[in-house]
């Protein structure tokens, strides 16, 4: 891998001058995410932040090629883009090696684009799927998606007199892609960097599909201040909440851990969508919270050998 | 299929619909094909697939998990730089839709072909025409097939339209479920060197994969471009019109087969005319050569290209006509009538004198349409010719009330 002087030469593909959020997190995960391949690469977007942000006619933030078509069908188009290319490939009308990204919302992953996902990597299309997981629509002002997590305030899951936000856990998507037996599957933080980057490396060179979940904190709707970004993206790791872990072709593997599991409380109390909870009545459900964090923390460390 | 020689580059041939449709596909073999299997269109694919694992079609075949992935494949495959093809129906067409008005306004030249079906619900699987209706505002280019050699020719005809730089829009191409995609027809196809030929080869303007020079596709489009975009659109449906007749010129030439807007049969001497699209055109050949041989000047006319919607050329073909009736095999549920009704009616309004107008809505979910059926609406026309008078401006033919 590449050290942290020798990435910062090198031109980004993504440029300032868009138009997301300060302090948001997509931009960072998509930075790191693109530092993991020197080769020429082809971004796809969900409808999202991300798109609405960095595509607004006749600007583009993109100095590499960029296609988004709708919400739910990002892998769907890439693995289009995908198929053309090797169609090029094949009759010698492209020459480069080029690699996919694309690049969708946990509204457009692990909801809306579920089935679109799922096809495209049950058919071994050689791209990269990233998820950066907000945990709600953010887009639209901060919806609940089946991301948004046990309890977590949002507009359509808000924190009432009768019910105390939302009342369903967060869908474990990472598991799934790794039931889908594809070549790489991984989960990662911006807060890790060095660790994001050979993650994203590893994917941009599998032989087939690789999908990657970044955990992507947002300061309008989780909400916290612009420069807690990375801070709150840390704690999710050192909270044990968003373990850095990878699944290389079946095999599990712990990527951090941390010396200290540090209280889930601790990254809860930074968040506004939280505050609730912190009230006496609404103990039960940081309770209920912590101990599935506890309890996955140890089922992986069990499946990664790190027991 | 047996396929049996023939000269100047064509063969005869036995096929259904959906093989006429799947060997067009065959020759103009394009880079990539994303398709869903839906009734009736599952020929289509199943016959695909094979040629794609015999090899004798070098494209790229992806088995989506759904047509909303099909059409969406399709857009990135095209936006990626290549020819791209999908094929549907009904229920396949209406989870498609939200990305079929994502290839027209993204200018990307694929070809489908649209077995006609009708909507659920309920859930139907025989012919008529809600679905393809339903999207004749999306900004495809819609071309209508009254049989399977009509799908074949329209099908070749509609790479070339498609990719033309004046136009630049995709194009569905239909024809009518089971009745036409099942039934067994004698065909003349090209031979594959001259379908490839004619089409020529594929080069985008600004293809995605194009990685030396960055182009960002899909882009938000907002107060101050969003409607420029959409005038061009509109500025290459009006190139259509003449693409089209310049087209079917070249392939006319090639085949000996004339095609334009839409077929005139017994139309110029007549008195009384049907409006009908697709397979109930043959049919209603059938009734005006029989009602011809009693003397009735009736006539018949049969639009192939829905859109673009040439209003004035349909006006033409009609003004000179006492009545005439346009059969839909779909509703509206304006409760003023079916679409091609509201349509050509409107066409005709700047006309000085028109024919007095009336609409039959038939066939839908599959009903069938009968000679006799026809001929009651041919004795209506002379009726409202005779009278001056519309008795029912939208009439529902073979069906219980």
């Amino acid at each position: 891998m590449a050290n942290l002087k020798e990435m910062a030469t090198r031109e980004s593909r993504l440029t300032g001058g868009h138009r997301l959020c300060s302090g948001c997190g997509a931009p960072v995960v998509v930075k790191q995410i693109l530092a993991g391949t020197k080769k020429p690469v082809v971004v796809g977007a969900a409808t999202g932040c991300l798109e609405v942000g960095t595509t607004i006619y006749p600007y583009t933030a993109w100095k590499t090629p960029f296609i988004h078509s709708a919400f739910e069908n990002s892998a769907a188009t890439m693995s289009g883009v995908e198929t053309a290319y090797r169609a090029m490939k094949k009759k010698g009308a492209i020459e480069e090696d080029v690699k996919f990204v694309v690049f969708a919302g946990d509204g457009g992953s692990y909801d809306i684009g579920f089935q679109s996902l799922s096809g495209a990597m049950e058919r071994g299309h050689n791209l990269v799927y990233v998820v950066y997981d907000n945990e709600a629509y953010m887009n639209t002002g901060v919806q609940r998606s089946s991301s948004t997590p046990l309890g977590a305030a949002t507009t359509t899951s808000p924190a009432g007199k009768k019910m105390a936000a939302k009342s369903r856990p967060k869908k474990d998507l990472t598991s799934i892609m790794v039931a889908h037996n594809i070549p790489y599957v991984a989960q990662v933080s911006p807060s890790h960097w060095s660790d994001t980057v050979r993650k994203a490396e590893k994917a941009f060179e599998q032989d087939g599909p690789a999908f990657i979940n970044a955990m992507s904190p947002c300061p309008l709707g989780w909400p916290h201040e612009a420069d807690q970004t990375i801070e709150l993206a840390k704690l999710a790791v050192d909270t044990c909440y968003w373990p850095l872990f990878e699944v290389e072709n079946g095999e599990w593997r712990l990527t951090y851990k941390p010396k200290k599991k540090r209280p889930l409380t601790d990254w809860l109390e930074l968040q506004g969508r939280f505050k609730h909870l912190f009230k006496p009545e609404n103990k039960h459900i940081i309770d209920q919270l912590q101990a599935s964090v506890d309890q996955k923390w140890e089922a992986l460390l069990d499946k990664t050998g790190r027991k | 299929m047996a396929i049996a020689d023939n000269l100047r580059g064509q063969k005869r041939a036995a096929m259904t619909g959906n093989e006429a449709v799947a060997y067009g596909m065959k020759q103009i073999e394009p880079d990539v094909v994303a398709a869903y299997p839906i009734t009736p269109q599952t020929d289509i694919v199943e016959k695909f697939s094979s040629y794609v694992a015999d090899g004798e079609v070098d494209t790229e075949f992806v088995t989506v998990e759904s047509e909303h992935s099909a059409m969406s494949a399709t857009v990135g495959a095209a936006a990626a730089g290549v020819r791209a093809m999908t094929a549907t129906s009904s229920n396949g067409l209406a989870f498609m839709w939200e990305v079929v008005y994502i290839a027209s306004g993204s200018r990307l030249p694929i070809v489908m072909p649209v077995v006609n079906r009708a909507l659920s619900g309920p859930i139907n699987i025989h012919c008529d025409h809600s679905d393809t209706m339903g999207t004749r505002d999306s900004g495809w280019i819609q071309l209508y097939s009254e049989s399977a050699q009509e799908a074949y020719d329209n099908l070749i005809q509609a790479v070339r339209i498609a990719e033309h730089p004046d136009v630049r829009l995709p194009v569905m191409v239909m024809q009518d479920g089971f009745i036409t995609s099942h039934g067994m027809e004698n065909l003349n196809v090209l031979e594959d060197d001259l379908v490839k030929k004619f089409i020529g080869t594929f080069k985008s303007e600004n293809p995605l994969l194009q990685v030396n020079k960055p182009t960002t596709f899909g882009p938000l489009d907002l107060q101050d471009f969003y409607f420029e975009h959409k005038r061009q659109q509109v500025e290459g449906m009006e190139h259509a019109k003449k693409v089209i007749v310049d087209i079917a010129k070249e392939y006319e030439e090639l085949t000996g087969r004339q095609y334009s807007y839409f077929e005139s049969y017994r139309l110029d001497d007549a008195e009384v005319a049907i409006v009908v699209l697709s397979s109930t055109a043959g049919t209603t050949k059938v009734v005006v050569d029989e009602l011809r041989e009693q003397g009735l000047k009736v006539g018949l006319l049969k639009p192939r290209v829905l859109r673009p919607f040439p209003a004035e050329e349909y006006a033409d073909a009609l003004k000179h006509l006492k009545a005439v009736a346009v059969m839909d095999r779909s509703e509206t549920f304006s409760t003023n009538g079916g679409p091609v009704f509201s349509e050509l009616r409107s066409a005709m309004f700047e006309l000085e004198e028109r024919p007095l107008m009336t609409n039959y809505i038939f066939g839908l979910g599959g009903r069938d349409i009968w000679t006799k059926d026809i001929k009651g609406v041919y004795e209506d026309l002379f009726e409202i010719a005779k009278t001056g008078q519309v008795k029912n401006k939208v009439n529902y033919l073979g069906v219980r009330d």
